[in-house]
């Protein structure tokens, strides 16, 4: 047997190299490649990493994994691109233009590789939030090119199909290639709607991670890891580097610290009340709170910068008790004047609960405007029926939470409602 | 021509239908995982004596002299086999044991086994 008896070198992966290189790759491709071409690059991209996993379990992984996926992608992309213009007369432009930048992007060394990297992500951050799509196909875009998701990964998250997925990005697609959206930075007239756009998209991308939700606990935290770094990429250039960016971050460290608290070893939601603040991360709540800091450098109080405050008040408190209530819904009441949503005046209402007691915490639920619209809303019952059980009525707390769970879908929502009502019996 | 005392040498060869839908870069991550844990598993114990993957395309030839040549493997078939690796085993129970931590056959892989002819001696 003239084979040499040695396994290929096993070399630790980075966490999610697949899913990060097909962010990267997809981004660096679409670049040269021009926007209508993105279905292009995420194919060559995907066959790229279909190659690797085929290939690297017999070859080991190669010394620089990056390097080999890219130029694995560019041959496919060639090849493609050739047989098309050879064999359907297709495009045979295209062929000339895959063929110039492949070459010319081949010879850049590997500090100008992350810089041109670190810049092609941010121009695709752009594409992807561009104002003309929908906000969900923002989102659904971003995870797709710029965070290596699968359709069912994205339709997983969002509670949807994959089908329905599929389509949602096929639209997306075909609106930028309609609109022959540039893979390019805003203008300065432009900047600031756009950069706004980008970091509501973000904010959403993490809201959606961070919702005490069903399905894959693993994947959302995901979500929100992704919603930071992309904000990170965002902030680390002088074009996004604006005070409400770093304010997202903040805001989005200071929560995303607090996951590992949130549930039980059985997986039911607890209450802030209820958690062990050990369990918070203190290296993060650090991290957010140098975001903090760092946006506090315009004139203006953006949402961000007012609920980051809140996340911080709550992550700077020793104990429930000794938290600083009173600067909570000081934020709450700012916050209300800028986003007037029942769902913050729902928050706020806890909050005064906490700060002046049950009976003034019922007092503001019952005040707030547009009340109607949280009817149908779980938590706004749920809330309702625990501050009816602190003022001492536990009929009232009864119904109340008897209205949350014919509300409540989800399982662990449901667990911490029949918790509740057994206190109420209690 | 096993016997207890002697390792033989098993070919494990590794077919695959190119059918499916395609897994998601998270899950590609997961599978070359497996495969690459199951190797090394292998090479711990002792079992493995070698492997590679092979290309998909490939060259068939026929008839005398190789007069035909076509692009292969073959184009028809519906698997193809994607790569091999060799282990050392015992007998074929063993290697069909080792041949069952092939993690490609959760996903439609098949794995045929093979022990190599050796030159009796004599």
């Amino acid at each position: 047997m003239s084979l040499a008896p040695h396994s290929p070198a096993v070399v630790p992966l980075v966490d999610h190299l697949f899913r990060r290189e097909a962010g990267r790759l997809v981004a660096i491709l679409t670049r040269h490649f021009g926007v209508e071409h993105l279905q292009l690059a995420e194919d060559v991209v995907q066959d790229a990493l279909v190659k690797a996993m085929e290939t690297w379990p017999f070859t080991g992984v190669p010394r620089n994994p990056s390097a080999w996926l890219l130029q694995t992608a560019k041959n496919r992309a060639l090849d493609q691109t050739r047989r098309d213009a050879l064999w359907r007369g297709k495009q045979p432009e295209l062929s000339l233009l895959v063929e110039d930048c492949l070459h010319s992007a081949l010879t850049v060394s590997p500090p100008q590789f992350e810089d041109e990297i670190r810049d092609s992500q941010l121009r695709m951050i752009f594409v992807c939030c561009h104002p003309g799509l929908p906000a969900a196909a923002q989102v659904a875009l971003t995870l797709k090119t710029l965070c290596g998701f699968g359709e069912r990964e994205i339709a997983a998250a969002f509670l949807t199909s994959e089908a329905a997925m599929t389509k949602r990005l096929m639209r997306a697609r075909q609106f930028l290639r309609e609109q022959a959206i540039a893979v390019e930075l805003p203008v300065a007239a432009d900047l600031v709607p756009r950069v706004d756009r980008v970091l509501q998209a973000i904010y959403l991308l993490f809201s959606e991670g961070y919702k005490a939700s069903q399905g894959d606990k693993l994947l959302r935290a995901d979500l929100c890891a992704e919603a930071i770094r992309l904000a990170e990429l965002l902030t680390m250039h002088p074009l996004g580097d604006r005070p409400e960016s770093h304010a997202l971050l903040a805001l989005m460290h200071l929560n995303a610290a607090r996951l590992p608290a949130r549930v039980d070893d059985g997986g039911s939601l607890l209450l802030l009340a209820e958690q062990d603040r050990a369990l918070w991360n203190q290296a993060q709540i650090k991290q957010g709170m140098r975001c903090l800091e760092a946006s506090g450098s315009g004139a203006e109080m953006s949402r961000y910068h007012l609920e980051a405050g809140i996340a911080a008040c709550h992550c700077l408190a020793p104990s429930f008790a000794a938290t600083e209530w009173a600067q909570i819904v000081m934020l709450y009441d700012r916050l209300l004047g800028k986003d007037g949503s029942p769902i913050v005046a729902l928050n706020r209402a806890v909050a005064v609960a906490q700060l002046a007691g049950p009976r003034a915490g019922l007092a503001a639920l019952n005040g707030i405007k547009g009340r109607g619209a949280l009817k149908n809303y779980y938590l706004y019952h749920a809330v309702a029926g625990q501050l009816e059980l602190e003022a001492g009525d536990p009929v009232r707390a009864t119904d109340c939470f008897r209205q949350a769970l014919t509300r409540a879908t989800l399982p662990a929502e449901r667990a911490l409602l029949e918790k509740r009502l057994a206190q109420c019996r209690g | 021509m096993t016997n207890q005392n002697q390792k033989s040498q098993f070919l494990l060869l590794f077919r695959h239908s190119q059918e499916g839908p395609d897994p998601t870069p998270a899950e590609m991550e997961q599978i070359m995982g497996r495969w690459m844990a199951w190797m090394k598993g292998l090479g711990a114990k002792g079992h493995f004596a070698g492997a590679n993957r092979l290309q998909e395309t490939g060259k068939v030839l026929r008839g005398p002299g190789g007069k035909s040549v076509t692009d292969g493997p073959f184009a028809e078939a519906k698997e193809i086999i994607g790569g091999y690796v060799m282990v050392t085993a015992a007998n074929y129970a063993q290697a069909v044991e080792l041949a069952r931590g092939c993690p490609g056959l959760d996903m439609g892989t098949i794995v045929e086994v093979r022990e190599v002819e050796l030159l009796p001696e004599m």
